[in-house]
């Protein structure tokens, strides 16, 4: 157990450190570009050369890249042009508005997605199983962007029933988070049911089970204390794996409602060109697309006896 | 070419028939699933549509007409908005169809692209194995630690934006996921007898690669093909909703949806529709690949 923690670990450093070459090499090797961003297009050339030789661009790029690596270490991302504070301020809050908006998606997701994918895998080849399977394959055919317009559409200019916007200008509302988290839940739903219903499917056709059945367990408690426990280490993994996919859907669903958290900030961060808000952005995307997987790979271990008693 | 061909080039050829043979009665196949007859009726749909767009559109997709004109009114001169007008007074339909020619043309060349890559990648993983195998999973890694939308961000805020960059951003976001498929049946493949064969003939490595292993990894790759389609239709969509995609005057279903959303509260039409477009080809895809799943499991 130990040592697949420490394995992912030095994993996560070290695409860490290969995805910051990355953006290093994308954004901050040419220094010409950097200064243009900074200062803005009508910044003359001498101003430009001023604030380079100001900020240290002019040593060579691997001083560069190790100094600039080490304020990321630290904490010090810079400052936000667009945002005129600390980009790890920006961050934070941004990131801890994402993080409600997370909490009440997987409190929704989690019980319907695992509820409707056992009850598939259950009934197997039954008008149920094939209704729940085709509202999957509809939901997820449609994408984020799209299934936002369609609710709006429904809820808000049909039906008058909800906010069309979750600014939260006036504090925290509940409200509010009703459709993103709604928008959200669609788009990933269908994948993660699909998922639970082939485990179980799996898990159903084992002989324990059959042995649990035949030695006449009551059928609902086979499949709550015998089958559950197996059917639904993979469908976890499937949700965390799937963090990477969400992000995407984060970004749309943040934009069209207006709300304030990580996904709207990489977004305005790329089109207002503000550099060290984008390069804080996008390595905390990675950060979270990796750390979700390195916990994905250690839960299955722990769930798993197999694995976890070798 | 019946003449002066020697024992194992006819066998060979031979093989070539049944696999030509084995490809159009899987397509004959098709009409046993129901689900993927629907999918594909669906595709094929917007396919024609994007062929016969000068044919079908009522009106110019760029002619500004008459701005927010509500669905089933007319213009001033007589003509009919049967899906309403957007905001710069352009016809809403003839948009949509001129837009499936967008998606149909890009959506296509960037999972082609990924394709090449990822085959080439996957089939060198999986055969060379050793430092090519270790070298091409961490690059891929790599890459599929950045979430896919953001990895489309930071290349389009680096390069701009162009069809060029967004079918480089798709190749390089899914080339990975194709060359891991790849890779894992060239596992299976190259242990089965006829590799052992070729290569006792003295067949080069690309020679097996190509004309003996991918041959026999065409059905999943059909499935997955389909899939990942889907995927790329909504990633471009999705790019052009942000505001990353081709630039405005280009009928782009992302973009009609991204130009009038601030209306959608009141003139719901200018985005409901192009919304159902992108879902319902979306939607055909899935399907598509839904039934073919059950075609290639039985086979």
């Amino acid at each position: 157990m130990p040592r697949i923690v420490f394995r992912r670990l030095v994993y996560l450093i070290a695409t860490m450190l290969a995805a910051s070459l990355i953006l290093f090499g994308l954004f901050e090797l040419s220094p010409e570009s950097v200064a243009v961003d900074a200062l803005g297009q009508f910044s003359t050339q001498e101003q430009r050369m001023l604030w380079l030789e100001q900020n240290g661009y002019f040593e060579p790029a691997y001083v560069r890249y190790f100094a600039w690596l080490g304020k990321f270490v630290t904490g010090d991302l810079g400052m936000s042009r667009v945002f005129n504070a600390p980009v790890a301020k920006v961050l934070v809050d941004r990131l801890s508005a994402t993080g409600i908006l997370a909490l009440f998606f997987f409190a929704t997701l989690i019980p319907i997605s695992l509820t409707l994918g056992v009850i598939a895998g259950i009934q197997r080849g039954t008008l149920v199983d094939r209704a729940i399977t085709l509202f999957c394959v509809i939901t997820t055919s449609i994408p984020p962007f799209a299934s936002t317009v369609l609710l709006s559409t429904i809820f808000v200019f049909s039906l008058h029933l909800l906010p069309g916007t979750s600014g939260m200008i006036d504090g925290f509302s509940f409200r509010e988070l009703i459709m993103p988290v709604t928008a959200l839940v669609l788009y990933d739903l269908g994948y993660v049911a699909r998922m639970t219903r082939a485990s179980m499917i799996d898990v159903m056709a084992r002989p324990y089970i059959r042995t649990a059945v035949l030695k006449g367990v009551p059928y609902p408690v086979v499949i709550l204390r015998h089958a559950l426990r197996n059917a639904l280490i993979a469908p976890f993994t499937v949700i965390m794996l799937h963090v990477n996919w969400l992000i995407g859907g984060v970004i749309v669903v943040e934009l069209f409602f207006a709300y304030k958290g990580f996904g709207s900030l990489i977004l305005e961060a790329t089109l207002s060109r503000d550099l060290f808000l984008l390069e804080a952005c996008t390595m905390t995307a990675v950060v979270i697309a990796v750390a979700t997987q390195s916990l994905a790979d250690i839960a299955y271990t722990f769930l798993n006896p197999r694995i976890r008693f070798k | 070419m019946t003449t002066g061909i020697d024992a194992p080039e006819r066998s060979a050829l031979g093989g070539e028939e049944s696999r030509v043979a084995g490809f159009i009665s899987g397509v004959g196949r098709l009409r046993e699933s129901p689900i993927a007859m629907i999918g594909l009726a669906i595709v094929l749909f917007w396919v024609l549509v994007a062929i016969f767009a000068p044919l079908l559109a009522p009106m110019s997709p760029t002619a500004t007409i008459r701005p927010m004109a509500l669905p089933g009114t007319r213009g001033p001169g007589g003509q009919l908005f049967l899906l309403g007008a957007d905001h710069l007074g352009r016809d809403v339909l003839s948009r949509i169809i001129y837009g499936a020619r967008t998606v149909l043309i890009y959506a296509p060349i960037a999972t082609a692209c990924a394709y090449v890559v990822g085959v080439v990648a996957g089939l060198l993983a999986g055969y060379r194995q050793g430092w090519v195998d270790d070298l091409l999973a961490r690059i891929g890694d790599l890459i599929l630690a950045f979430p896919a939308l953001v990895l489309y961000i930071v290349i389009i805020a680096k390069f701009g934006s162009s069809g060029l960059n967004i079918i480089l951003a798709v190749t390089l976001a899914s080339g990975p996921g194709v060359m891991r498929i790849v890779r894992g049946m060239v596992l299976d493949i190259r242990n089965r007898a006829f590799v052992a064969a070729a290569q006792v003939r003295g067949e080069s490595a690309w020679h097996i690669m190509f004309a003996e292993i991918l041959p026999n990894a065409t059905g999943p790759l059909i499935v997955d093909a389909c899939l990942r389609l889907g995927y790329v239709t909504i990633a471009i969509g999705t790019l052009g909703f942000l505001g990353l995609g081709l630039p405005p005057p280009n009928p782009d279903w992302g973009g009609m949806i991204s130009e009038t959303r601030q209306f959608a509260m009141i003139f719901p039409h200018m985005v409901v529709f192009p919304c159902l477009a992108v879902s319902s080809l979306v939607l055909g895809l899935n399907f598509l690949a839904d039934g073919l799943t059950d075609i290639v499991k039985r086979a």
